[in-house]
């Protein structure tokens, strides 16, 4: 009985952990720089995910994302910014470059090209 | 004879009184003291006598540049005095007036003396001061007024670079540069990309600029290249997961054959002892398996979760399990429970999952060929004549304007004009057309097809991304990357998907823990296994892409050009088809039909007449008779006294005789008896033809008929498109008669004649709004609007003008037999979509909770996790196959 008991609360916790994990827990942010170029660039390694996966940029700057797929696994090979229209493929092992301009803020998701691989790029 | 860097004298190298080697080059002076001072400080020397070489080439370079124009020799002299000039080529002038548009619009900018834009020439020249105005602000005037400045652009790669001011200094060093009109600089792809003007400067020129400040140029790998480094490393994957799969495989029936030592009494005992099994099991978990747990930690680090999360969970569970059950079988013993291991489980599951992975690969490879293909087809050098020289260049400096030779059995490198020569020319790759073209002068040959008999020089009208090929290959990327609507649903579940089956996979532990039948931790264990095992988002992910993918890819094969997911999905919807007439249903180009004498004149010399007395006409009817005429070999004479009958005919006097042509009216007036032949011209005009009346000398000699008629496929096409199960409508601006001979010709029954050139946009709107899916084939310019409004846009190409903005699809070849062929390819493509999702969401849906066990209260059912493990590797496989099935697809054409 206390083995069916200790089961039950083990597995409801994993389940709550495993969702909060995935779904919920806090990212770290990553501000874009701004180096003497008319862009805020951050370089994003993909691999398994996005590293860093939450980009904070400010609003009106070209935004500059330097995309290196460090892999051939092919879940990673689109790039969907659904809020901004853009949906590139990224060859694996170079570099792929995705310019744009947010104008307003707000946090938009990006993902993958199922999105399975998600990231968040606040503007503020 | 050598140079003195120091004095400046010439000095003969054998007699050189010394001589200095420096930087592995020997430099000779007249006199010990010149060579002193040179090694004291060579640079310096080196330097100077480098700048001086420099002032003088460019000199003399800016001499050859100016080419002698009449129309611009005060220009020249102003260059001289001050300032500075750039030539930049143009593109897209169709006349005069466009010329003058430009000049003005470059006149007023600030900085500029003088501008002129030479028509013939396609060419702008403009005078400035370059410390008021960068050429680049005159692009962009160009192009805000509508036109195109005939820029190259490359990417260079370039080493060395590690921080932002490098960045900032090359892209200075660049842009000072003559002849670059943009340059942009990457500190994380390391590459430059650099838009210049050829005919200014050259990639030498540009590599030079990069290199003097510092930087290390590398070689430009040519596009397919680049491709490749992914292509090896899958290449080298693919042999390593090939080789792991077979030595797992191999493990993996030992262990297989040694858990079961009921079902294989002949195996030797000592296979059946749990520490051999362990030993076996080891390295398929943690080698062969060793990717899943490296993608699952990967994805873990980043909160995602992935295939490989559950692979890696649900096979480590299993060994786990029975490890513990084979180093304390005591604990199992004193919970009641018999001590099993489930090795064979878990080693089974990975070498599955890697078959499945090796077939799918090896299948997905295959779904981008059609664009590799293309790719391939780029040709790499062409060889110009250019002052007189010909020389090979790479394709990329071609210009435009440029006069390209192409020999038999040679790829033509770019989009142009013949100018001299005939041939005749396999399309095969662009237009899908299987018989040779034959080209003569002033016929438009295509970038990437061979020539086949003859020698031709053309004139290059479209080079770089603007070349068909480089439009077609543009649109089929675009495409493959797009996604139908329809898909979705499938990305928003693929989102919250893993995490949910291990939700699941845990809820089903408990469940059978709690509630099961005895052994009930054995049950618990299999059953969680198994669901995370059995899930498979990848077939969920690849239902919609691979068939877009394999589909567009296959339409470009057949000159059908799609322009995404979005188009196909509404493509199979279609149930009418609307049909312009003129160009689209018809050749768009009137011809002689019919030619009756009456009053003893002959056929041939009324053509003959009527032809020189419309020599001069420019009146597609005259040219029409003009052409017949020629086709016959007639010779044709000068016509004097020309005067054109607004609106009803011409009169002219040709050979001595007055020659009256027009319509029936025009006869009239002119009180001709015409009675012999009105009987006649009204069957004509019943049947869409107009009649021309021809009368000599004041007597009424003939008549000849001219119409616009059908290309050659147009009423089959029509005919498929019926039994396809469309209502086939036309839409014209001519009266209804006429449109009503074509239409039955054509077979059409429902016809919409008059309608005006603007109104076509609004009987587009009027057929939507009774509630009809239509699809609207037209040609890009005139119809753009209709295209636009309609539910499919289909755009009938001719030759090189492929990038057609308003439509869904475009066919390159002018045959309507494309219409029939794009509309069977959306429909078979989306039912390969349709049949994917559904077998996606099905076998999820069926899948999981079986996995789960939910049958076997009910009938005892249970999955064994190995055949769970099957079940998955096969469903992503068998999705991404019947997706390559379009590939062998014969199109109805």
């Amino acid at each position: 009985m206390l083995a069916k008991l200790l089961v039950t609360v083990f597995g409801i916790f994993l389940i709550v952990l495993v969702n909060w994990y995935f779904f919920f827990s806090r990212r770290k942010e990553v501000e874009a720089l701004q180096e003497e170029s008319r862009f805020q660039e951050v370089r994003v390694t993909v691999k398994g995910g996005y590293e860093p996966d939450v980009i904070v940029v400010k609003k009106g700057i070209p935004v500059r994302l330097n995309f290196y797929r460090d892999e051939t696994a092919d879940c990673s090979d689109t790039i969907v910014f659904g809020d901004f229209n853009i949906r590139k493929p990224l060859p694996a092992f170079k570099t792929t470059t995705i310019e744009f301009t947010p104008e307003k803020e707000g946090e938009y998701e990006f993902t993958c090209g199922m999105g399975m691989l998600k990231g968040k790029l606040i503007v503020r | 004879m050598a140079k003195d860097l120091v004095c400046g004298m010439e000095v003969n190298e054998e007699e050189a009184a010394a001589s200095s080697l420096y930087k592995g080059k020997k430099y000779y002076f007249c006199a010990e003291t010149c060579k002193q001072k040179f090694d004291e400080n060579p640079e310096k020397y080196i330097e100077a006598e480098d700048s001086k070489g420099e002032e003088v080439g460019e000199e003399e370079e800016e001499k050859e540049s100016k080419p002698v124009e009449e129309d611009s020799p005060e220009l020249e002299k102003k260059a001289e005095s001050k300032g500075e000039r750039i030539d930049l080529p143009i593109v897209g002038m169709s006349c005069a007036s466009c010329a003058s548009t430009i000049q003005k619009g470059l006149s007023k900018i600030k900085g500029v003396d003088k501008a002129s834009v030479n028509f013939a020439t396609s060419k702008a020249t403009v005078l400035y001061q370059p410390q008021l105005v960068n050429p680049a602000d005159f692009i962009s005037t160009v192009r805000k007024s509508g036109y195109e400045v005939g820029t190259a652009s490359i990417e260079i790669p370039i080493q060395g670079m590690q921080c932002a001011s490098c960045v900032q200094s090359i892209e200075k060093a660049l842009l000072r540069k003559r002849g670059i009109t943009k340059a942009s600089v990457n500190l994380a792809t390391e590459k430059a990309r650099v838009e210049y003007i050829p005919s200014e400067t050259s990639l030498a020129e540009i590599k030079r600029a990069i290199e003097q400040t510092g930087y290390k140029v590398l070689d430009i790998p040519p596009e397919d290249e680049l491709e490749d480094v992914e292509m090896i490393v899958r290449v080298k994957e693919y042999k390593k997961l090939k080789r792991r799969f077979f030595i797992g495989l191999i493990l993996g029936l030992f262990i297989f054959l040694g858990s079961s030592p009921r079902l294989f009494p002949w195996v030797p005992p000592f296979l059946n002892n749990f520490f051999v099994l362990w030993v076996l099991a080891t390295p398929v978990q943690f080698w062969i398996g060793w990717q899943f747990y490296k993608g699952a930690w990967g994805a873990f680090k980043h909160r995602n979760a992935d295939m490989n999360t559950l692979i890696a969970v649900g096979t480590s569970a299993a060994y786990l399990y029975s490890v513990a059950a084979t180093l304390f079988p005591s604990v199992f013993e004193s919970g009641g429970l018999r001590p099993e291991v489930y090795f064979d489980t878990s080693a089974m599951i990975i070498v599955l999952i890697l078959f499945g992975r090796l077939l799918e690969a090896r299948a997905k490879g295959q779904t981008s060929e059609a664009i590799k293909k293309l790719i391939g087809l780029q040709p790499k050098t062409a060889r110009v004549r250019r002052k007189g020289q010909e020389m090979d260049i790479p394709v990329e400096e071609v210009l435009v304007g440029d006069v390209i030779m192409v020999r038999p059995g040679e790829k033509i490198p770019v989009d142009g004009v013949i100018i001299r020569g005939k041939s005749s020319v396999d399309e095969s790759m662009i237009t899908g057309e299987s018989m040779p073209v034959q080209k003569e002068v002033k016929d438009e040959v295509i970038g990437a097809t061979i020539n086949k008999m003859g020698s031709f020089e053309f004139q290059a009208t479209k080079v770089g991304k603007d070349t068909a090929l480089a439009q077609i290959i543009k649109l089929v990327q675009d495409a493959q990357g797009s996604k139908a609507p329809i898909q979705r649903l499938a990305d928003v579940i693929a989102g919250y998907f893993v995490p949910i089956v291990i939700s699941i996979a845990i809820l089903t532990f408990i469940i059978w823990f709690n509630f099961g039948p005895s052994p009930a931790l054995t049950f618990a264990l299999l059953n969680f296994v198994a669901v995370m095992i059995i899930a498979c988002p990848c077939a969920l992910g690849l239902a919609t892409p691979t068939a877009v993918m394999v589909g567009t890819g296959k339409g470009a094969e057949s000159g059908v050009l799609i322009k995404g997911g979005e188009s196909l999905e509404t493509a199979h919807k279609l149930n009418t088809i609307v049909f312009d007439k003129t160009g689209t249903l018809t050749k768009g180009e009137p011809e002689v039909t019919d030619i009756m004498a009456v009053n003893s004149y002959e056929e041939k010399e009324i053509l003959k007449y009527g032809a020189s007395a419309e020599k001069t006409s420019e009146h597609p009817l005259g040219e029409a008779i003009v052409r017949k005429a020629e086709k016959r070999k007639i010779n044709l004479t000068e016509a004097d006294n020309f005067l054109a009958v607004e609106g009803h005919g011409i009169e002219a006097n040709v050979e001595g005789k007055t020659v009256l042509m027009g319509n029936a009216k025009l006869m009239r007036d002119r009180n001709i008896d015409i009675r012999g032949l009105t009987g006649y011209a009204e069957d004509l005009a019943r049947d869409g033809k107009t009649p021309v009346y021809i009368a000599l000398q004041g007597q009424a000699a003939g008549l000849i008929a001219v119409a616009d008629t059908l290309k050659e496929n147009s009423a089959e096409a029509v005919e498929k498109l019926k039994k396809l199960g469309l209502e086939v409508v036309m839409l014209t601006g001519d009266d209804r008669r006429t449109a009503e001979a074509i239409a039955r010709k054509a077979g059409i029954d429902t016809v919409l004649s008059e309608v005006l050139p603007e109104d076509k946009v609004h009987t587009i709107k009027r057929l939507q709004s009774e509630g009809r899916k239509v699809a609207m084939v037209g040609d890009g310019i005139n119809d753009a609007p209709a295209l636009a409004q309609a539910d499919v846009g289909i755009a009938i190409g001719s030759g090189t003008d492929v990038a057609m903005e308003a439509s869904d699809i475009t066919l390159i070849k002018g045959d309507l037999q494309g219409v029939v062929a794009a509309i069977d390819l959306s429909r078979r493509t989306f039912k390969v979509i349709k049949q994917n999702l559904f077998w996606a969401f099905f076998y999820n849906t069926v899948g999981i909770p079986i996995a789960a066990g939910v049958l076997y209260p009910f009938f005892g059912i249970l999955l064994n996790p190995i055949f769970a493990s099957a079940a998955m590797a096969f469903s992503s496989v068998s999705v991404v196959s019947n997706s390559l099935r379009l590939r062998r697809i014969k199109l109805k054409v």
